[in-house]
């Protein structure tokens, strides 16, 4: 079935406690002009939408572990059946950490080494870029984007698997691209700030391309986080042709 | 039999592989800064007392277990979970 550009549909989810959703919505419908609805989370239902994006925030007041109460919503069983039907599912900071707990992806994020929230711009290394939010971009690109948390320092038991079946998707890097210790904000284990599941159609990632979509928004008037949602957009595309 | 309240006290703790920067500072940055140096190691975790109604203190401590692993109270990637202790309430 072909369909207009126009005619796809992405949801944002909304916690109680998200605060990068409007965000989201905003580059999504307004810079990238693609239709798209924030939904409260118990209300999403994943037939009238092409993908989904879980942004990022404070859902649930990060009480027990950021994410954690977020992974049992209903919107997470959604958000597993559109992986069945190869549709997009992308989480955002926060919603990195609700996919991690609700183990869609590999891993975990604890408290920053520095026990300091971080709020700055970074470099990201594309470490894969067949996934659904980065086959816009070249392997070994360097973007500019920022990042705002204090649990992101990525942690994995099973890192050999992860660099054998290509899940690593984004590693914090200098601007020429070399993964120094200098360069990796949190102390995230092999610099890593986004994976992949097996299926290369869910990826959470802890910095925030919703922030940088807009040269106004960037020091340097990059406007490198529209790849990502190009990226996006373009999965959906291949995905309904 | 009937049911009972029991108080179940648990801890979640980083596993040793998973750094625990919390634990770090109070032994780096405060104890041993402070003449505590006979500190060697600190690691914090998360404390959570649970009132459970079970048949039996082996009941309570059971279905304590199996809530945790099954909702992921604790995060099995990156976390233990002890059971510091079971007992009655009056």
């Amino acid at each position: 079935m072909k369909r207009l550009n126009m005619s796809i549909r992405i949801a944002v989810i909304m916690f109680p406690g998200a605060n990068c959703d409007l965000d989201t919505i905003h580059v999504l419908n307004n810079v990238m002009n693609i239709q798209t609805d924030l939904v409260w989370h118990n209300y999403f239902k994943e037939s009238e939408y092409d993908g989904v994006i879980l942004p990022g925030g404070f859902a649930f007041g990060d009480y027990l572990r950021a994410g954690i109460i977020a992974a049992h919503s209903p919107a997470l069983d959604q958000a597993r059946m559109m992986l069945k039907d190869n549709k997009p599912v992308i989480g955002i900071c926060n919603g990195f950490q609700v996919l991690t707990e609700a183990n869609l992806l590999p891993g975990a994020l604890l408290q920053n080494n520095s026990l300091k929230f971080i709020c700055k711009w970074v470099n990201l290394r594309v470490e894969n870029n067949k996934t659904a939010c980065t086959n816009m971009m070249k392997r070994g690109e360097v973007i500019d984007i920022p990042i705002a948390h204090g649990e992101g320092r990525y942690f994995a038991d099973n890192l050999k698997e992860l660099e054998e079946n290509n899940q690593i998707v984004f590693k914090y890097s200098t601007e020429n691209g070399e993964l120094t210790e200098n360069a990796n904000p949190n102390g995230s284990l092999e610099n890593i700030a986004g994976v992949c599941n097996l299926e290369q159609n869910c990826i959470g990632l802890m910095p925030h391309p919703e922030r940088a979509s807009e040269a106004i928004l960037s020091p340097k008037g990059t406007i490198h986080g529209q790849l990502f949602f190009k990226s996006i957009i373009e999965f959906i595309k291949r995905r309904l042709s | 039999m009937a049911h009972q309240e029991f108080e179940v006290e648990i801890t979640l703790m980083n596993k040793p592989a998973a750094r625990d920067p919390v634990g770090e500072t109070i032994q780096k940055d405060l104890l041993a800064k402070k003449g505590y140096d006979m500190v060697t190691n600190v690691r914090s975790g998360q404390f959570l007392r649970i009132n459970i109604q079970a048949l039996s203190q082996e009941e309570a401590k059971e279905t304590v277990t199996k809530m945790c692993n099954d909702l992921r109270i604790f995060n099995p990637v990156t976390q233990n979970l002890y059971i510091l202790k079971v007992k009655k309430t009056k």
